[in-house]
């Protein structure tokens, strides 16, 4: 039989048609897709997310709502592009019916495109401000928190209940530090307390020398948005300047993370932070997750272990609800913003824009059987990306920045 | 030498990695530098024998095998020691800070100052003033004429890698206390290694002693007066020594 070009047409027209109707019936696994980093400095983290998610689907026999669960884990090395090519990799090759991740705001930001193209179903881990704002992504909804969602809350907690008047902020010069540093400026400033002074340093500045020289003492409180170890080297060196007992450290979700707070010394003891997750938190899921967890791995969960963790039983939940029927998108993604289930970081609902409204902890770092961890010292519950302001006013003001609010108090 | 080598922020991670094993056994900075010197030496010699010897003169080769090198040591590192970031102890005696005429600087920080300034002399008088050190000269003038004369260039060269490798590697261990082991920090490192050399200029010892205090006065100045620029007033005099003199400020080659 010659090819000719009216078979090639027959034949392909005949594929794109058979890939066009969804598969109705219920028939196979559900393949689940991690978008994670193994590989590069992101590393720690996305391995604590793999980890934490095959916890979750062994505890369940690797059984959800009934049906088969296939896990399929992709590395992107926490390059943006890299992330896309692997996410279409996971849905042409693999067939995913959901994704959970990807770890870092850059990749989400960069796969935004591709993930409303392709109508995939995510429970997102990176906290990128405005997939969830002024312009949701249908498809995505996440579980963890926008970047400033934990910072606002700490605000509100050092104006209010610490009583600090002047601080300093300093965060890592990307999205994800200008966004958090955007939000504690507005909701410290609104209560109140004035933000002096502002260091943006650098993402992968090796050494905070200058900026440690820099740091003005006559001030309560220094904020630290930073994230992976850039939080753990800057207090090393903020200790070895001497300024210890001058200036108080607060810090942001990731500053103080369990991941590095396990390789840290008595100069963290009693540092305040912020955050959706502690491993100390007191609810029956955690018990057993954090337990279970520091059991297998001799070591707590974090930030990015909770974060699979919690979507997981997002999951869960959701396809309970909807029988297991994963491949109709639109009952699954109706499904999601309408449950409320307990998780490891305690309740958890959505919004319409398919953030998660949740509880956030106040932290204070302390010595327990001999390691340190984040104990829990007071708890903001149900707060919403939008803190105690109104969605429509929220959205009409510009996305969270380095420009955004404008800082007024700022001394030179 | 002549060796466009990438692999130095690579070797320096490596150092500081191997320097925290060997602190778990024996708690001693200055051991572990000395450790971890001898081992990446020796790592830097297989590399040199093996591998770039047979790239004499493919500049892209050298480029490419290197950084593919270094890319090789950094997932190694995170297979063997994890992605966490881990802290190396000051020295007991240096972890108080020094106040100075109303400043405070920590005294660690001074003594990694003082170690800079000695391995410098020594280095300058290794080049300039011993026999070896005229061998080195020679070498790198003109190998086959050094050839000729009796100088056993090729060990001469792996020598000298090796000495490098381990200034890397020891270095990686003497910066621990202040910026410890982490993955990317051997990314970080990179490249001020590299804008000191081509600032100061290749193959000369006074322009990478010149290189390096001017590119530490300009980024620290720099990000202290205007923070928003930190890279731009980092890379900018590099950018112009490039376009207006090749060979650096010192150098013997283009860069």
């Amino acid at each position: 039989m010659p090819f000719t070009r009216r078979r090639f047409m027959q034949a392909t027209g005949a594929a794109a048609a058979a890939a066009a109707v969804p598969v109705r019936a219920q028939a196979g696994p559900i393949r689940l897709g991690l978008m994670t980093v193994k590989t590069g400095p992101l590393a720690s983290g996305g391995i604590d997310m793999e980890r934490a998610l095959t916890q979750y689907l062994n505890e369940r026999n690797n059984t959800l709502a009934g049906r088969k669960v296939e896990l399929i884990v992709a590395d992107s090395g926490g390059v943006p592009a890299q992330t896309r090519t692997k996410i279409q990799e996971m849905v042409e090759r693999n067939h995913i019916h959901l994704m959970i991740g990807p770890l870092d705001t850059a990749s989400a930001l960069a796969a935004d495109d591709y993930i409303r193209q392709a109508q995939l179903l995510t429970l997102s881990v990176a906290a990128a401000e405005d997939m969830t704002q002024r312009k949701p992504n249908p498809w995505f909804t996440r579980g963890t928190s926008t970047s400033s969602q934990s910072a606002m809350p700490l605000a509100d907690y050092a104006a209010k209940t610490l009583g600090y008047k002047r601080v300093a902020v300093i965060a890592d010069d990307i999205a994800y530090g200008h966004e958090m540093c955007a939000g504690f400026m507005r909701v410290f400033e609104d209560a109140g307390g004035k933000v002096v002074q502002r260091m943006f340093p650098p993402l992968t500045v090796p050494d905070y020398g200058t900026y440690l020289a820099q740091l003005k003492t006559n001030i309560d409180a220094v904020f630290l948005g930073f994230a992976g170890s850039n939080g753990f080297r800057y207090l090393r060196q903020f200790n070895e300047y001497g300024l210890m007992g001058k200036v108080k450290p607060i810090g942001g979700m990731t500053a103080l993370d369990e991941a590095v707070l396990r390789n840290m010394g008595d100069e963290a003891l009693g540092i305040v932070t912020s955050c959706w997750y502690s491993a100390e938190i007191d609810n029956p899921v955690n018990q057993k997750f954090a337990s279970a967890f520091r059991a297998q791995r001799k070591y707590d969960p974090g930030f990015y272990a909770a974060a699979t963790y919690t979507e997981a039983a997002v999951l869960e939940a959701t396809l309970n609800r909807i029988k297991g029927a994963i491949e109709d998108k639109p009952a699954f993604m109706k499904a999601v913003r309408g449950i409320k289930v307990d998780t490891c970081r305690g309740p958890v609902r959505f919004d319409e824009y398919g953030n998660v409204i949740g509880n956030v902890y106040i932290r204070k770092v302390a010595r327990k059987e001999g390691r340190l961890v984040n104990s829990v010292i007071h708890t903001y519950p149900n707060v919403s990306q939008f803190w105690m302001y109104k969605p429509e006013e929220f959205l009409e003001n510009p996305v969270y920045s380095r420009d955004w609010p404008p800082a007024k108090n700022l001394e030179s | 030498m002549r060796i466009a080598n990438l692999t130095h922020g690579a070797l320096f991670m490596l150092g500081a990695y191997i320097g925290v094993s060997v602190m778990r056994y024996i708690p001693n900075l200055w051991v572990a530098a000395l450790v971890a010197g001898l081992a990446v030496a020796a790592f830097g010699g297989l590399l040199e024998r093996l591998i770039l010897r047979k790239l004499g003169g493919n500049v892209f080769g050298q480029v490419l095998v290197t950084l593919g090198v270094s890319f090789i040591i950094a997932d190694a590192c995170l297979l063997g020691w994890g992605g966490d970031p881990i802290p190396i102890q000051t020295p007991a005696i240096l972890q108080a800070p020094v106040r100075m005429a109303g400043f405070v600087f920590p005294a660690y920080r001074l003594a990694v100052v003082v170690i800079a300034v000695v391995v410098a002399i020594l280095l300058y008088l290794l080049m300039e003033r011993t026999r070896l050190g005229a061998m080195i000269r020679a070498g790198v003038d003109d190998p086959q004429m050094a050839s000729a004369v009796g100088i056993p260039v090729s060990r001469l060269f792996t020598t000298v890698f090796c000495l490098g490798a381990a200034l890397a590697g020891a270095g990686g261990v003497i910066g621990g206390p202040i910026m410890s082991a982490y993955p990317g920090l051997d990314a970080d490192m990179l490249p001020l290694a590299l804008i000191v050399v081509i600032l100061g200029g290749v193959g000369s010892l006074l322009g990478a002693f010149a290189g390096a205090f001017i590119t530490g006065f300009v980024y620290t100045f720099g990000v202290a007066l205007l923070p928003d620029l930190a890279y731009v007033i980092l890379f900018l005099p590099m950018i112009l020594v490039i376009a207006f003199r090749p060979r650096g400020l010192f150098g013997k080659f283009a860069a």
